[in-house]
């Protein structure tokens, strides 16, 4: 009995002094991401040393592809075992988590950091739900811009961008003729919605592409509108090299990087390839808004908070969404990976050209919002499927396929 | 007797595990699977019921369709091509050749990767830019084009390729143990006889393998209903529907698409698929055990 009870005393004891340990142990969170590639890594190794220097601990779980990375945080929700933070977009995406209360608001770091002021009001409302705000926006991304190889265009003979889209087939029958592959094409689905897109809105639009997005429009000029950027994408095939099925966006980066191939479609965080490859915007390569458009598909990252019911997490969560939102870490974040930052007072003067390009149309308010934030995931994925059938089907009747098009809002 | 009831106690308590995991974790995941089928359910389960909603739009799908007669094709393709290129490796390691022990590891080895590493190979061989097209053309035939993956109508084929290089040294182990244990006798017999060795193994060694073919084919069979981690690694589904599978329109939608009750009817569809494949054979089985035990 004397034995058991000195046992049970060295337990007590030893159990007092973990209790103890873990008091003082600092706010340590798990951060999930698809962050991987060489920019997005660096930007995010960004928010990591501005939340360690505050005494956070950091605990990194990036998943290669933002479907992956998706499943992999859905299956941990399931299983009750959420990680701290989850990198994800501004959209619909989060609504159902937000709905089902899987979520911790964040309100009280938002007010305390008065981000009303600080952000434009349309994301405001689109990481607020039901009065509270949930997420905290790391930054805006253009997706509508042309990348070029610099040395590329000129082995061509190409002296200017292209104005019109006739312009700029004439440029890639140019490259093509100088032995470059005209189009660095990233292969996925994802990848070939973004071109459609950006074609789309230089088509349509920027209340035409609304009107097809957010009103479901059927109406003449949206089906016409939707056939000329089905035919637009139809001639891009020409242009392709015999690798490009299933290629990544940053593989597609890389061949602009090595001046093998001449432009890419691409969001502006290919940006971030060409600083990690050490080019400069403007020497190196060039970026323009796709030809004959006149505003910007643009796409917002956060990162999402889900409850986990430990207390400490709770607490790395709000640290984690102030350093996020800080006025240095957002310009940081933002050379880093290419992107926009989201807040409106920031110093602008460090960004490069094409930033400076994109934050301009942000500003004059010549944005749309990608699909991601309007549909949800279940259209999102028809969408893709609808451009990929075209792309990769070969067929040139873009009339029919525009018919079709209106049949993924169902 | 009451030794006999005492030893059947003891007997169903030890089974009470497998029983209940045989009730809650099989049976039970099976029924919430199809509950969910009926219902309009996205990211999380929903109790409001559609009925046959999800199923009528599932089979509305180009997408869902595509992928049932793409695991067809390789499907057959794939078991065929594993039970006959694993038994001519069997026969050919039969003929007492050296190194057979070698042999037996280096075509056996495919079987132990894992199918992402099979599709990651063979899709950078088959990549027209990187693999053996582009050696090939590097060499001076310029013409020469290998471009499966990228092909939409020979997208399939090169999931079978290299599906049946990862499968056949399964089949050639089993027929090769097989092919052992038929009595040297028989050899001996057909020799003096003046067979030919081919008609040898194809009208006396095939026939007796019957069973262990039957049983390898079996596993292969049941990994064509899984197959999605290859299709993944090589193609994505691509290009367009040109590969898509049923496994893996069904993580799609569980995961990417948050739509829950079309996921779940697709696989409820999928089960009832083998179902009905299988039961028709287990009742066959079922009635030559019973002919068996009245005889």
């Amino acid at each position: 009995m004397k034995t058991m009870m000195k046992l049970f005393l060295a337990g007590v004891a030893f159990a007092g002094f973990f209790a103890a340990a873990h008091a003082e142990d600092k706010p340590t969170i798990e951060i999930m991401s698809s962050w991987t590639s060489g920019g997005e890594a660096a930007a995010l190794n960004v928010i990591r040393s501005e939340f360690e220097k505050r005494g956070g601990v950091w605990k990194d779980s990036s998943i290669a592809g933002f479907g992956a990375a998706d499943a992999a945080f859905q299956n941990r929700i399931v299983a009750g075992d959420a990680p701290g933070a989850k990198q994800g977009v501004i959209g619909l995406a989060a609504a159902d988590f937000v709905s089902q209360g899987l979520f911790n608001p964040i309100d009280d770091v938002a007010a305390a950091g008065k981000w009303t002021d600080a952000l434009p009001k349309s994301i405001h409302d689109l990481i607020s739900y039901d009065g509270k705000v949930y997420l905290a926006p790391t930054g805006a991304h253009g997706e509508s811009w042309v990348f070029y190889s610099k040395e590329a265009f000129s082995k061509a003979g190409i002296s200017q961008e292209p104005k019109s889209w006739d312009e700029f087939f004439a440029d890639l029958d140019k490259l093509k003729a100088a032995g470059i592959i005209p189009v660095a094409w990233g292969g996925q689905p994802w990848q070939q919605t973004k071109v459609f897109n950006m074609i789309l809105l230089s088509q349509v639009g920027t209340d035409g592409f609304l009107k097809i997005y957010a009103d479901k429009d059927k109406g003449e000029a949206s089906v016409e509108g939707v056939k000329k950027t089905l035919e637009i994408l139809g001639r891009l095939r020409g242009y392709v090299d015999a690798g490009a099925a299933g290629r990544n966006w940053n593989d597609a980066t890389a061949m602009l990087i090595t001046d093998k191939a001449g432009v890419q479609f691409m969001g502006d965080w290919a940006k971030g390839e060409f600083t990690v490859a050490g080019q400069e915007p403007g020497k190196d390569y060039g970026c323009m808004i796709a030809p004959e458009s006149k505003g910007m598909v643009y796409i917002a990252d956060a990162l999402w908070f889900p409850k986990t019911g430990n207390a400490q997490t709770d607490k790395a969560q709000k640290l984690l969404a102030e350093v996020v939102m800080d006025p240095t870490v957002q310009v940081e974040f933002a050379l880093k990976k290419g992107s926009v930052p989201m807040r409106s007072d920031v110093d602008k003067s460090k960004l490069d050209a094409c930033a400076q390009k994109g934050l301009e149309l942000m500003s004059a308010g010549a944005i749309v919002p990608d699909q991601a934030i309007v549909l949800t995931p279940q259209q999102v994925g028809a969408l893709d499927d609808f451009v990929d059938e075209y792309w990769s089907g070969g067929s040139n009747d873009a009339g029919t396929a525009a018919e079709n098009f209106f049949a993924i809002f169902e | 007797m009451s030794v006999k009831r005492k030893r059947n106690l003891s007997a169903t308590i030890a089974l009470l595990p497998t029983w209940f995991a045989a009730v809650v974790v099989f049976i039970g995941t099976m029924a919430w699977s199809i509950r969910l089928s009926f219902t309009n359910s996205t990211l999380f389960p929903s109790s409001t019921y559609v009925g046959f909603a999800q199923y009528a739009k599932l089979f509305a799908s180009a997408k869902w369709l595509a992928s049932l007669q793409n695991v067809l094709i390789f499907g057959v393709l794939y078991v065929a091509g594993c039970l006959v290129l694993g038994f001519l490796l069997a026969a050919a390691l039969d003929r007492k050749i050296r190194f057979e022990s070698a042999f037996r590891a280096i075509f056996l080895y495919p079987y132990a990767m894992s199918f992402v590493v099979t599709g990651l190979i063979w899709q950078w061989m088959l990549n027209p830019t990187l693999g053996i097209q582009a050696s090939v053309r590097s060499l001076g035939w310029e013409s020469f084009v290998l471009d499966w993956v990228v092909n939409r109508d020979m997208a399939i084929y090169a999931l079978v390729l290299a599906g049946v290089w990862q499968g056949a040294g399964l089949v050639m182990v089993i027929a090769l143990a097989g092919i052992r244990g038929i009595e040297a006798e028989q050899w001996k017999a057909a020799r003096i006889d003046g067979i030919p060795v081919w008609r040898i193994y194809v009208s006396i060694i095939l026939p007796q393998l019957g069973p262990a073919l039957a049983a390898a084919g079996m596993l292969l069979a049941m990994g064509v209903i899984k197959t999605y981690d290859i299709v993944v690694a090589m193609t994505n589904g691509g290009p367009g529907n040109a590969t898509e599978v049923p496994a893996k329109f069904i993580m799609d939608n569980l995961f990417g698409r948050q739509n829950l009750g079309l996921a779940t009817a697709g696989a409820t569809v999928l089960v009832l698929g083998v179902v009905i494949a299988v039961a028709p054979f287990r009742y066959a089985m079922h009635m030559r055990n019973q002919a068996k035990g009245g005889a």
